[in-house]
């Protein structure tokens, strides 16, 4: 399979970054900087990261049917709120399967003529293709390939794009904006997926390289790769879909119940009626067999993905799975994420990963290992 | 300095043999953020596992370029990791093996035949 290319491959080369192929594009892994370093100045100044690899999709309704019949539509497959969702607003949402599992994780704005979503780059196709079966012919999703997309993430993320955008100062967390520049049309939200404040912002292909050199202009900006975006949400406790959520893990096994609009849950107008629905009521009644919790190696050693927990150093009962782990350069030291059996979790804090000679103590921590800093 | 196909350098110092990765290999490997050492009196065939490096990556295997006995390892890594990658020629050395075979030493890549395998 050849590899796909953003509209900033040849930016990104120039810049001296390292691509690798992921999720079917040739992606900057890192560039000349280096991981850590990148890491630590998206906390202190602000980073730039090309994330056009990312779906970007629009659902628009098809002869008769208006928006709102598919507004009414998503919900039967959304644990949201929708229709009260403001022009202007964006929302987290997840595609729940029925067995209350997580197909993708995405962000959603309703937008005048269609529905705008952003989804996972390794889920797109999916995703398209299961939403469209559906929503069934009244619906058309339309995958927005002619449009990149950047994110602006760090404490100075905001001062140094209204510097170049004046008009999205007033945006809160969350806030959508339509703007018309001399990058043509840009679809920014307040948003990003570091744990700190900025943009991301969707722009047709041809500016982007213009966009992207504006921001390698101003002082303190540095492009940023995957490796420390995956550093950054690992820090920030914010999951990664194929890793921390699949469509075996259910919402609250992912402590991801947050997420589901309040007049969606037991008790309340519009509750359930979404994918799943049943079994989420039963686990927040009873109880789960395993949830994703922090987890924080003692010593110096990270511990990876796939890696099995156990109870005891030696012997005793596999209990979890690391799902993501890695080292977190704001934290200076491992940290990762993972399953415990939840009949566990309350009774140890100190668990045991598998390690090469022997097993590595690790304790239960918050899955954030950083503060935020939201524009909210 | 002599070299391997696992992108090492071997340096004599001394009865001594110094080991270390290459600035390829740190160069590929990213940022490193832990070292997992031997032991000094462990004994290691040529060939075997030695250490674990990990980089923000991933976990690397290095692997002994002479069998023998470690003497000492840099104990400078502990603290500060990032030394393979600023330096890792020198400072950013891993340990030192008494070899119990000196001669495998010779038979090591040369420079010219390392550069030519990494270029």
């Amino acid at each position: 399979m050849t590899l796909k290319r953003t509209p900033l491959y040849e930016f990104h080369k120039q810049l001296g970054a390292k691509l690798v192929p992921f999720a079917g594009y040739e992606m900057p892994v890192q560039y000349p900087l280096g991981t850590i370093k990148e890491h630590i100045h998206t906390r202190t100044k602000v980073g730039v990261f090309d994330v056009s690899h990312m779906g970007q999709v629009a659902i628009y309704p098809k002869g008769k049917e208006a928006l709102n019949g598919i507004i009414k539509k998503l919900e039967g497959l959304l644990p949201i709120d929708l229709e009260n969702i403001r022009l202007g607003r964006q929302k987290y949402a997840l595609i729940t399967n029925e067995k209350a599992g997580i197909i993708d994780d995405i962000m959603i704005t309703k937008k005048e003529k269609f529905i705008y979503l952003i989804v996972n780059a390794a889920n797109k196709r999916e995703d398209i293709n299961y939403l469209q079966a559906q929503l069934g012919s009244k619906a058309e999703l339309v995958e927005i390939e002619d449009r990149a997309l950047l994110a602006i993430q760090g404490p100075e993320a905001a001062e140094i794009t209204c510097r170049i955008l004046p008009e999205l100062k007033d945006m809160r967390f969350l806030d959508v904006m339509e703007v018309d520049s001399e990058f043509g049309e840009l679809w920014v939200s307040r948003s990003g997926y570091t744990g700190e404040d900025g943009f991301e912002i969707s722009l047709p292909s041809a500016s982007a390289e213009a966009f992207a050199e504006q921001l390698q202009l101003s002082n303190g900006t540095e492009f940023i790769g995957l490796a420390a975006r995956d550093s950054l949400r690992l820090e920030a406790g914010l999951c990664l879909h194929g890793n921390d959520i699949d469509e075996s893990t259910t919402v609250i096994e992912a402590g991801l119940w947050w997420s589901v609009s309040k007049t969606r849950r037991p008790g309340n107008i519009k509750e359930g009626g979404f994918p799943g629905y049943g079994i989420l009521v039963s686990q927040l009644n009873e109880g789960v067999q395993q949830m994703l919790v922090g987890l924080k190696p003692q010593g110096r050693a990270p511990i990876r993905s796939g890696n099995r927990i156990y109870n005891s150093a030696i012997d005793g009962e596999e209990v979890g799975r690391v799902t993501s782990g890695g080292f977190g350069p704001t934290v200076n030291g491992p940290i990762a994420m993972g399953y415990l059996r939840a009949d566990e979790v309350g009774k140890n804090t100190v668990f045991y990963c598998e390690g090469r000679r022997a097993r590595l103590p690790i304790n239960i921590h918050l899955r954030r290992f950083v503060g935020t800093s939201f524009n909210k | 300095m002599k070299y391997t196909e696992d992108h090492e350098w071997v340096r004599k110092d001394g009865d001594l043999f110094v080991v270390g990765i290459t600035e390829y290999a740190a160069e590929e490997l990213g940022d490193v953020v832990f070292v997992d050492m031997p032991e000094e009196g462990e004994e290691f065939a040529q060939g075997d596992d030695v250490a674990v490096i990990e980089s923000v990556k991933a976990a690397s295997e290095l692997i002994s370029p002479m069998s023998g006995t470690i003497a000492e390892i840099n104990e400078e890594l502990d603290e500060n990791p990032a030394l393979v990658n600023e330096d890792p020629i020198d400072k950013g050395w891993f340990f030192k093996i008494e070899a119990s075979d000196p001669d495998e030493y010779e038979n090591l890549l040369s420079e010219k035949e390392y550069q030519e395998l990494i270029s």
